[in-house]
């Protein structure tokens, strides 16, 4: 069974079964931007630390940078959201996928937050 | 401060956004959404931030902006600039003639500073700011107010709709046909309510901002502001041919030189490659790499399905199709001179 933990960047990770972690943005943050019509990926093999701005995302009225929830390696990007940046508004939390990568200490996640954390997080916010 | 939509706007589901001291409303169902309502149906917007005032005597008036005023006659509408003494606008504003009186609409953020601008230059000026004021815009905006059907683009009128009397005018920021419409205060709410019941779609302040940046219209306090001379804002046709035999304005010297010597700098459309918007700010790159201007205003165009932007050149740079880099995240972006506007006006002339 996966695993999602949850930043206070509104990131979420999802620890796959080979132990690589997905990397998106939340429902919660692709509402708040708004239509997003561009993104930026980090390229394979990039080594970004935690907290690293490695992607941009464009709405119509303003960009805003997304950061890495944790450190390790970009091994895969997402071409879809490349193409067709909406998708990320469609489907946050799955196929508007960012970036998958090895992660350099793979206990990190447990810095992060779970789902009911996030939840409670996002209920201060409101 | 809260214009007389504000409760309109929550039962909407608007996310709000602080804007020249207002809570206005950023979009409801979407910028996009919004967007292509305006271009392809009929979008309502809450600009009651915006100041409505009153002057009689537009000799005074004239003598502070570059239009010609006094020859505006009843029922026309005409946009001019309030200039200062080094020609630097100080605001864009449209001057309606109602017949006994004239009617000004300023820009939120200058409303105040104008009406000081306009009382210490002896122009009696009474400010109506407690007003609604409601923008019908988009190609089914006559189908949906057909009380208006008179009115030709940049006439204005007073007549009543769904009973309440109501400051028309034929004119908009979007680039499409369309109507701005004064109100009381208290009428707004259910003024907008019948709008909207006829099929208008609210739309918020980042629709309006992209229809703008599409229509090539300039936005006050990021493409021109007081230090802009009208000129280099490409703003030549609201200098009046009138008011260029006698230069009687404030501001006049610097605009005539202006003209006669080209600006330095010029405002030009700009339409990048690739899908990444430009944003004010962002340096602008001739092709040797040399920094000729910036960009004012920028944003992903939903019409074109690309980015477009607004900014000055050189004006060497400033001719249609000249190459350009935006510089954005230390990249350069490519992108060259487009003709304004990048969506043609849908006037209803």
């Amino acid at each position: 069974m996966t695993q999602v933990f949850y930043s206070k960047e509104h990131e979420w990770v999802r620890i796959e079964r080979d132990g690589l972690a997905t990397i998106g943005i939340t429902t919660h943050a692709q509402n708040a931007l708004g239509d997003i019509v561009f993104v930026e990926l980090p390229e394979p093999g990039r080594n970004v630390a935690k907290d690293e701005a490695c992607a941009v995302v464009e709405s119509v009225k303003a960009a805003s940078d997304v950061y890495a929830p944790l450190e390790g390696t970009v091994v895969e990007n997402n071409n879809d959201i490349i193409e067709d940046p909406a998708l990320i508004n469609k489907d946050p939390e799955d196929a508007g996928w960012f970036f998958r990568m090895r992660l350099a200490d793979p206990g990190a996640v447990s810095d992060l937050l779970d789902k009911a954390g996030y939840d409670k997080f996002l209920e201060g916010l409101a | 401060m809260k214009t007389p939509l504000d409760g309109l706007h929550r039962e909407l589901g608007a996310r709000m956004v602080e804007f020249a001291g207002y809570e206005m409303p950023l979009q409801y169902a979407g910028i996009i959404a919004e967007h292509t309502a305006c271009r392809e149906g009929a979008a309502l917007f809450d600009v009651s931030h915006m100041g409505q005032a009153e002057i009689s005597d537009p000799l005074a008036f004239e003598a502070l902006v570059p239009g010609d005023i006094s020859g505006l006659a009843p029922g026309k509408q005409r946009y001019t600039l309030l200039l200062n003494a080094a020609g630097g606008i100080l605001d864009d504003l449209m001057v309606a003639n109602l017949g006994s009186r004239i009617q000004l609409v300023l820009n939120a953020g200058r409303k105040h500073a104008d009406i000081a601008h306009l009382t210490a230059h002896g122009v009696a000026v009474t400010p109506h700011f407690e007003r609604g004021l409601l923008a019908l815009q988009g190609p089914r905006a006559a189908a949906l107010l057909p009380e208006g059907a008179a009115l030709k683009f940049m006439e204005a009128a007073e007549f009543a709709i769904g009973g309440l009397s109501c400051v028309v005018t034929r004119s908009g920021y979007t680039g499409e046909d369309g109507f701005e419409i004064g109100c009381a205060g208290a009428d707004a709410e259910p003024l907008a309510r019948l709008l909207l019941s006829r099929g208008a779609v609210p739309a918020g302040l980042g629709a309006r901002d992209s229809l703008r940046l599409e229509a090539g219209l300039c936005l006050y306090g990021n493409d021109i502001d007081e230090t802009t001379n009208p000129i280099a804002a490409g703003l030549n046709w609201a200098i009046a041919k009138k008011r260029r035999e006698a230069w009687n304005f404030l501001g006049a010297e610097p605009v005539r030189a202006a003209l006669a010597q080209g600006p330095a700098q010029k405002l030009v459309g700009i339409k990048l490659q690739g899908r990444a918007p430009a944003r004010s700010g962002a340096s602008i790159h001739n092709a040797s790499g040399e920094s000729v201007g910036h960009v004012t205003s920028g944003c992903f165009s939903p019409t074109l399905n690309q980015p477009i932007a607004l900014g000055y050149v050189r004006a060497d740079c400033a001719a249609e199709h000249t190459p350009l880099d935006l510089i954005v995240r230390d990249k350069p972006l490519r992108g060259s001179v487009a003709a304004l506007p990048f969506v043609p006006h849908r006037y209803a002339r």
